[in-house]
């Protein structure tokens, strides 16, 4: 399909729109953040204004700055986790269903269990575990999400392995690399957008929570989630611009995905959830 | 059926077993000493680590531990926090886990009433612009973090409007005595309407926030159901009879009742990660808190039992759902 099909979607494009501000954050923050995201700059506490748009901390941090080099954290630890899930899920499930038998049985059954199992707090474990910082965080982003894309490569290769061409291949004599990547895996591709772009969301609030709990960053360093926790203690005194950027960042970014991701299964009709 | 339940029952076993050993791998085997992480220190005399070593079953060889554990959790003993000396892990779970039960039930409500309600008015009054607008937030309502749509909240309802408590589960109330832990129940059960008010005010913020977040897929199934619903010849048959629309519409919404509510079953992972950061928002004394509370002590004993008993009632939750299904769908075969 035409890549202009895609983009001419509004949902699509709306979601790209939203992903690229905050890839231009991430990309370009020097140039974009107008003071330095870990100097104290101005008086503590100061609510918007035109010098500094989304406020002050409580140690005089210019809000915005901090939000625009947060960008970067949040960026890289799900592109780290969903490149890793990704790859494993998906060759476990292309193996895993193209083979069947027992192995398939059994890694079925291992991937299903972890699946039912809340995800956020098998990775609250997984970071407890390898010790707060935003590379484990994203090991364990990246293990917690592995059964989904199992699940779903699975479940394709299940239903188009039985076909007619897929068995011409096979009759051919062609070795089932060739047959699961050169055959079958195109075929899956239009799923794994949807669910790519779908996991990219859920990761992002995964991530936002593991640095809500402390499990991500130390400070000074700006994180959403880590300056959303922070800025909690400050609500009831009235500074609600402490945390009220942050969090419009964390669900923004995230919806960017998820526009994308309902966007692609209106194209394909691949169905998910 | 019994036998279907059984077998059923059975399954649970192993994808327990599994959440318990590869949690038993991550926390026992991949970090250094555990006690030392938790203690936060290296600087302890050699005898006094050996014995708390000892105390918490940790001298043993690995193989020893994992079976011993599993024996140990069976009978409901889930050791001694590693933090809190000598503190039993089964009494606080046992303290928390109505509270969570109580939030989540809420927050089905909740995330219930918006799915339907929603998909009610789209079926009876929704236009194409109204329907695809609820289709759309039926697909992104879960993007919204939790932690910045709970403060959000109580930043209104609680420090400007002061209408709502912002956290917690209950002020204190003269004469009330929990009995099972789920305040609403034992307020209504104690026949104490202002311990039912206070409990409910506090129940307000906590279960609107987690029922929204988790309402999306309640609302995509109810409204995807009544359009398909609302477009078939039973419809047609009624309107041609000239039954009023509100009547066509809450006919055809009896079809759509049954599919949405044995969903719930699925919602159940969404639901649980959503309880800790709604608990950890408010400040609500459920496990999720718990479970924080332990990450940020490094109390991986306690760690352990409270993701073992997430792993318990994810299983039980399906079991019953699977058997609810089967009892109300007769295509399911047992």
């Amino acid at each position: 399909m035409e890549l202009s099909v895609y983009l001419r979607n509004p949902y699509i494009a709306a979601g790209l729109a939203i992903i690229a501000v905050f890839l231009a954050f991430a990309a370009l923050a020097e140039y974009i953040a107008p003071y330095s995201p870990v100097d104290s700059v101005a008086p503590p506490l100061q609510p918007p204004s035109p010098e500094h748009i989304m406020g002050t901390d409580n140690l005089g941090r210019d809000v915005f700055s901090r939000v625009v080099y947060g960008s970067r954290i949040v960026l890289a630890i799900v592109a780290m986790s969903i490149a890793f899930s990704g790859v494993v899920g998906s060759l476990l499930g292309l193996t895993s269903g193209y083979l069947g038998g027992l192995v398939d049985k059994v890694l079925s059954f291992v991937m299903d269990s972890l699946y039912a199992f809340p995800s956020l707090v098998l990775a609250i474990a997984l970071s407890v575990a390898l010790g707060p910082s935003p590379v484990n965080a994203a090991v364990a982003i990246a293990v917690v999400y592995i059964p989904t894309y199992f699940r779903m490569i699975r479940g394709q290769v299940l239903s188009v392995k039985n076909e007619g061409f897929i068995e011409q291949a096979r009759v051919l004599g062609l070795p089932p690399s060739r047959i699961l990547f050169k055959h079958i895996m195109p075929l899956v591709s239009g799923t794994l957008m949807v669910v790519f772009s779908m996991n990219s969301a859920d990761a992002i609030l995964t991530e936002a929570a593991l640095s809500f709990i402390g499990l991500t960053v130390q400070p000074p360093t700006p994180d959403w989630g880590f300056d959303l926790y922070k800025g909690r203690g400050f609500i009831l005194a009235g500074s609600w611009w402490l945390m009220a950027f942050p969090g419009l960042c964390i669900t923004l970014l995230a919806l960017g995905f998820a526009l994308v991701s309902e966007g692609v299964s209106k194209i394909t009709g691949a169905k998910l959830r | 059926m019994l036998r279907y339940i059984a077998v059923r029952g059975l399954l649970i076993i192993p994808s327990v077993l599994i959440l318990y050993t590869l949690v038993f791998i991550i926390l026992r085997i991949l970090p250094g000493n555990p006690v030392l992480a938790a203690l936060g220190t290296k600087n302890i005399p050699e005898e006094q680590l050996k014995a708390i070593m000892s105390e918490l079953g940790l001298d043993k060889p690995l193989y020893v531990q994992y079976f011993e554990y599993l024996a140990n959790f069976l009978r409901g003993d889930m050791g001694l926090s590693m933090v809190v000396r000598g503190r039993p892990i089964a009494s606080d779970i046992a303290d928390k886990l109505p509270a969570t039960l109580e939030l989540t039930v809420w927050s089905i409500a909740v995330s219930l009433a918006v799915g339907l309600g929603l998909g009610y008015i789209a079926a009876r009054w929704g236009g194409r612009y109204f329907n695809a607008f609820t289709r759309l937030l039926g697909s992104t309502l879960f993007v919204v973090f939790i932690p910045a749509l709970g403060l959000g909240l109580q930043l209104v309802f609680s420090s400007y409007l002061h209408l709502l408590p912002s956290g917690g589960r209950m002020s204190s109330v003269e004469g009330f005595r929990p009995i099972t832990g789920i305040y609403t129940l034992d307020a209504i059960l104690e026949l104490n309407p202002k311990a039912l008010l206070d409990a409910l005010q506090h129940l307000v913020l906590p279960s609107l926030t987690l029922g929204l977040v988790i309402s999306g897929p309640y609302i995509r199934l109810t409204l995807s159901n009544l359009e398909a619903v609302m477009g078939s010849k039973m419809v047609e048959a009624y309107r041609a009879r000239g039954v009023r629309e509100s009547r066509v519409v809450r006919h055809a919404f009896k079809h759509v009742l049954i599919p949405v509510v044995t969903y719930t079953g699925l919602q159940f992972a969404l639901l649980m990660g959503g309880a800790v950061l709604t608990e950890t928002t408010f400040n609500w004394p459920g496990i999720g808190t718990y479970l924080v509370d332990k990450v940020m002590y490094r109390d991986y004993t306690a760690i352990q039992a409270v993701i073992l008993i997430f792993a318990v009632i994810v299983g039980v939750t399906s079991l019953v759902v699977d058997v609810v299904y089967a009892l109300i769908d007769p295509r399911v075969r047992y």
